[in-house]
């Protein structure tokens, strides 16, 4: 009971963030339609970002702006555990953007792919490739 | 493969729970990842750069590397989706037109054209969409609310949530919701794609020449402080305005972008008719 | 101005990549000049790095002036030094020998072409000389999309599809080293290489630094098609342009190479990597069966591209197996071997480039002959040959004997017969060529110039390029003793026998 609570309730983000790549996986390598592909491939880097912003949480802090409490801020500290962690939320601003570039050259890709054979599954296509 | 799939998804989903044994709670301030690097950045950025917003100083300025190439990253989708399915066509020979005032419709065939611009003919093709007003007027009415607000994003991106990235895609936006609610030629005449191409190089040279211009004045590469040899301010402030300089070229090179794979993904190339 | 040139190197190059991009819409016929401008720096710099290193030791380099690990830096070591003069040096000569192929390939769009060739090499530079481990991750990044879009040029029924499939896979191997590092991210809080080795020690029994290098490792052995991960590659580099596959197959399966060794020297320690974790051996069992699968696959072709591709998979069966050997001579038979492989690569696939252009049939049925058409192509294509086989005094004998021995000190007795295995079937595949090519007459309906019996060979741009690689296959075989006593050995980290 303790195990239980300590080690999945404690850190049930990472379990369910996990848990949302194992199904993006499982699309991208199973499923057979190639949009379907793309979307599972979204969905495993869309938790892998959801992952590491959930790295940067701390409990009771505010979001990374500096708040000006009337006039100049030099004269309080800034208090390390007011703020949370902002290094993870500019790792995942990158990822989300090496994502979309992805995403963006397989739709041209598939669009292509399209053009050429006029059906987007990948068993179809094959088949017509071992019958040239 | 759906039996590999199902065991290789189950083999990686119980290494990674697995390892999760010895992580930190989630939330806890004492974390490694909390403790050690990233104090500096909530005490000093402020101090440092005159950028309250740490995710915007981080980025543009600590990781500006990092942002520089993903910006490139971005440039190469653009580019990619250009290279793969541009296909340009020769003009064709039957061209359809129809005076807006009286409704009469002409068939051109041959060189003779009517200029894309021109406010008497509509073209009309076999992909013609209908005229519908209400999605045209809000449009028109909303375009220009929406671009001053990616503007906003992109210049207030030191004291709240926004930057470059963020502006930059709400203004590609602007131009994607004209050329849905209108059509894509009216899009494309607004905003060409020379000057498409031109601007996405543009933004990100920007973005490296800043960078340049810091080693050439003496510096490391992207150290904003040697700006402030040549701009009247100190070295504190010169950090801030490079951040903001850097963040206007990311705002260029993401609007190209993001307007360039829409045109091109959905007219497939041929930059006649899309959704 | 020396001291940065840790960064001119992969800045000249990206600079000019969108100066490149700017003229393909106004003046098309400066994008080639403007290239070859770009990477003749990046060599320049490069050879003038290693030499600063070899002064020096470390050359550190802090960008935007923030110290590490707040900052990104580079640290610069023989290994990246000698990393960079690979890659810069193979990429400048396919730029100048593929110039032709690509103009009459591409004639509306080369600008872009060399746009995203630039980025391509720019990547793979950043990737060499990084020592923050998510710029890494980006620069990867920046490598394979250019990559993927570069691969799906070629023929237009089967290029789109392989690239497809590379995507795919991809960014499969991609995300996994990305949780890998976040995984260290969490343990440790730092993502400097460096920083991270000095924090891991006393953390290396916990389960998420292991389950870290399990992913970071399985993330870059898919990006190195590492048997059984390399099912994109035949596909992929068979139906790419050959421009494009003259730069993809000798650089990126080799600087994938050089990433999982400097994450184990570098990120997870030595100590951790051999004596921590006990997966020596099975990486070097894994490595044997890619070496024997590589070499069954290829005798089983007809495309003399895909042949090539599946020995570039046994190739990498050898430097990943000779790498975790775990001696001194199995690593400096590694690393030799990465170098010798990309000139050997780029040699055979500049000769297959030759023949396209002119023959434009790449089956076996379509070389007979071809030695008295091509002789000179012909001849470049067999010294590649030998040298993949390892007959001295080619580089390819030199690498094959480090590792050669590197096994037999270290026990492997299997890696060492997997080795003169492929060696064996090498032998097999070359001389099936040469015996078409040279001895069989050329079929009257596969002349395509209609000139019997005359010489057709390519032209001089793309030919004193070949030659260029194909006479360093001999001069780095000579000097391959020199090469490891300065440059390989002092890499080596002290612990290892």
């Amino acid at each position: 009971m303790d195990v239980l609570i300590h080690h999945i309730i404690g850190k049930y983000n990472y379990w369910l963030y996990t848990i949302l790549m194992m199904i993006g996986l499982y699309a991208m390598i199973a499923k057979n339609n190639l949009i379907k592909k793309l979307v599972g491939m979204n969905i495993f880097q869309t938790a892998i970002i959801l992952f590491y912003v959930s790295i940067a949480c701390k409990k009771g802090a505010t979001i990374p702006i500096i708040e000006e409490h009337g006039g100049s801020v030099a004269g309080h500290a800034i208090r390390v555990a007011d703020y949370i962690n902002p290094l993870p939320h500019v790792l995942m601003l990158t990822a989300i953007v090496v994502s979309v570039s992805t995403f963006g050259v397989a739709l041209a890709l598939a669009v292509k792919i399209y053009q050429k054979y006029k059906t987007l599954e990948e068993d179809e296509i094959l088949m017509r490739l071992r019958d040239k | 493969m759906k039996k590999i799939g199902l065991i290789i998804v189950c083999l990686s989903g119980a290494l990674l729970l697995y390892a999760t044994q010895d992580f930190p709670r989630w939330g806890d301030p004492n974390s490694p990842a909390s403790t050690h690097v990233s104090p500096r950045y909530i005490q000093k950025s402020l101090e440092e750069t005159d950028v309250p917003n740490l995710v915007t100083s981080i980025l543009a300025d600590y990781r500006g590397y990092d942002t520089m190439f993903e910006t490139t990253v971005i440039f190469a989708a653009g580019l990619s989706c250009f290279i793969l399915l541009r296909a340009f066509k020769k003009k064709e020979d039957d061209l359809y037109y129809r005076h807006i005032s009286t409704g009469i419709t002409l068939h051109i065939k041959g060189d003779k054209t009517i200029p894309a611009s021109s406010k008497e003919f509509e073209r009309i093709d076999t992909m013609w969409t209908p005229y519908d007003l209400i999605i045209k007027t809000v449009c028109r009415f909303l375009v220009p609310f929406i671009q001053i607000f990616a503007l906003y994003v992109l210049a207030h991106g030191h004291e709240s949530p926004g930057g470059g990235f963020q502006g930059g895609v709400i203004f590609g936006a602007s131009f994607i919701v004209i050329a849905i609610a209108f059509d894509l030629r009216t899009a494309l005449i607004r905003f060409k794609e020379k000057m498409d191409g031109l601007l996405s190089a543009l933004g990100v040279f920007i973005y490296a020449g800043l960078g340049a211009l810091c080693l050439l004045l003496g510096g490391n590469f992207l150290n904003y402080k040697e700006l402030a040899t040549i701009l009247p301010m100190d070295p504190v402030e010169a950090r801030a305005y490079g951040i903001l300089g850097v963040e206007i070229g990311v705002f260029i090179a993401v609007m190209a972008v993001m307007l360039s794979i829409y045109v091109n993904i959905v007219s497939e190339g041929r930059h006649d008719e899309g959704l | 101005m020396t001291h940065n040139f840790p960064v001119l190197i992969v800045t000249v190059p990206l600079l000019s990549a969108f100066i490149i991009s700017g003229l393909s819409w106004v003046k098309k016929s400066l994008c080639f000049p403007v290239a070859l401008l770009a990477l003749g720096t990046s060599v320049f710099c490069a050879i003038g790095l290693l030499f600063r290193v070899l002064d020096l030791g470390v050359v550190e380099y802090h960008m935007g002036g923030w110290m590490p690990p707040w900052g990104i830096a580079y640290r610069v070591d023989l290994l990246n030094g000698l990393m960079l003069v690979i890659v810069s040096l193979v990429a400048l000569t396919n730029l100048v020998a593929t110039h032709r192929t690509v103009v009459a390939d591409f004639p509306e769009k080369h600008g872009t072409f060399y746009t995203l060739y630039v980025l391509f090499v720019t990547g793979l530079m950043g990737i060499s000389v990084t020592g923050d481990v998510f710029n890494l991750y980006v620069l990867l990044e920046i490598t394979s999309l250019t990559a993927y879009a570069l691969i799906a040029l070629g023929q237009p029924d089967r290029a789109p599809l392989a690239s497809l499939n590379y995507v795919f896979i991809g960014t499969i191997g991609a995300c996994f080293y990305l949780l890998g590092i976040g995984y260290l991210y969490i343990m440790t809080g730092s993502l400097n290489m460096a920083d991270i080795a000095s924090l891991l020690p006393p953390i290396y029994h916990s389960k998420a630094v292991l389950v870290a290098f399990i992913f970071c490792m399985v993330g870059v052995c898919t990006k190195m098609a590492f048997f059984p991960l390399h099912v994109w590659l035949p596909n992929a580099y068979t139906y790419a342009p050959d421009a494009a596959t003259s730069v993809i197959a000798p650089l990126m399966t080799k600087v994938m190479v050089y990433v999982m060794i400097r994450l184990v020297f570098s990120v997870f320690l030595p100590d951790f990597s051999f004596h921590v974790l006990h997966i020596s051996h099975a990486f070097v069992w894994l490595a044997c069966l890619a070496i024997v699968m590589g070499s069954l696959l290829a005798l089983s072709q007809k495309n003399i591209k895909t042949m090539l591709t599946y020995i570039i998979v046994s190739e990498i069966g050898y430097m990943v197996g000779g790498f975790w050997l775990g001696n001194r001579l199995g690593m400096s038979g590694a690393i030799l071997h990465i170098l010798n492989d990309a000139i050997m690569t780029l040699c055979l696939f500049l000769a297959v480039g030759n023949i396209s252009y002119k023959i434009r049939e790449l089956d076996f049925v379509h070389l007979k002959g071809l030695f008295r058409k091509m002789p000179i192509t012909m001849a470049a294509f067999v010294a590649g040959g030998l040298s993949a086989i390892g007959v001295p005094p080619t580089c390819g004998f030199f690498s094959k004997w480090y590792l050669i021995s590197g096994a037999i000190q270290a026990g492997q007795y299997g890696f060492m017969l997997a080795l003169l295995f492929s060696s064996l079937v090498n032998v097999v595949l070359f001389f099936r060529i040469i015996e078409i090519a040279y001895f069989e007459p050329m079929e009257p309906h596969n002349d395509t110039t209609g000139l019997k019996g005359s010489i057709i060979e390519a032209p001089l741009t793309m030919l004193v390029p070949l030659l260029i690689v194909a006479v360093s296959l001999v001069v780095v075989g000579i000097y391959s003793g020199d090469i490891v006593t300065t440059l390989i050995a002092p890499i080596l980290p002290k612990g290892i026998g």
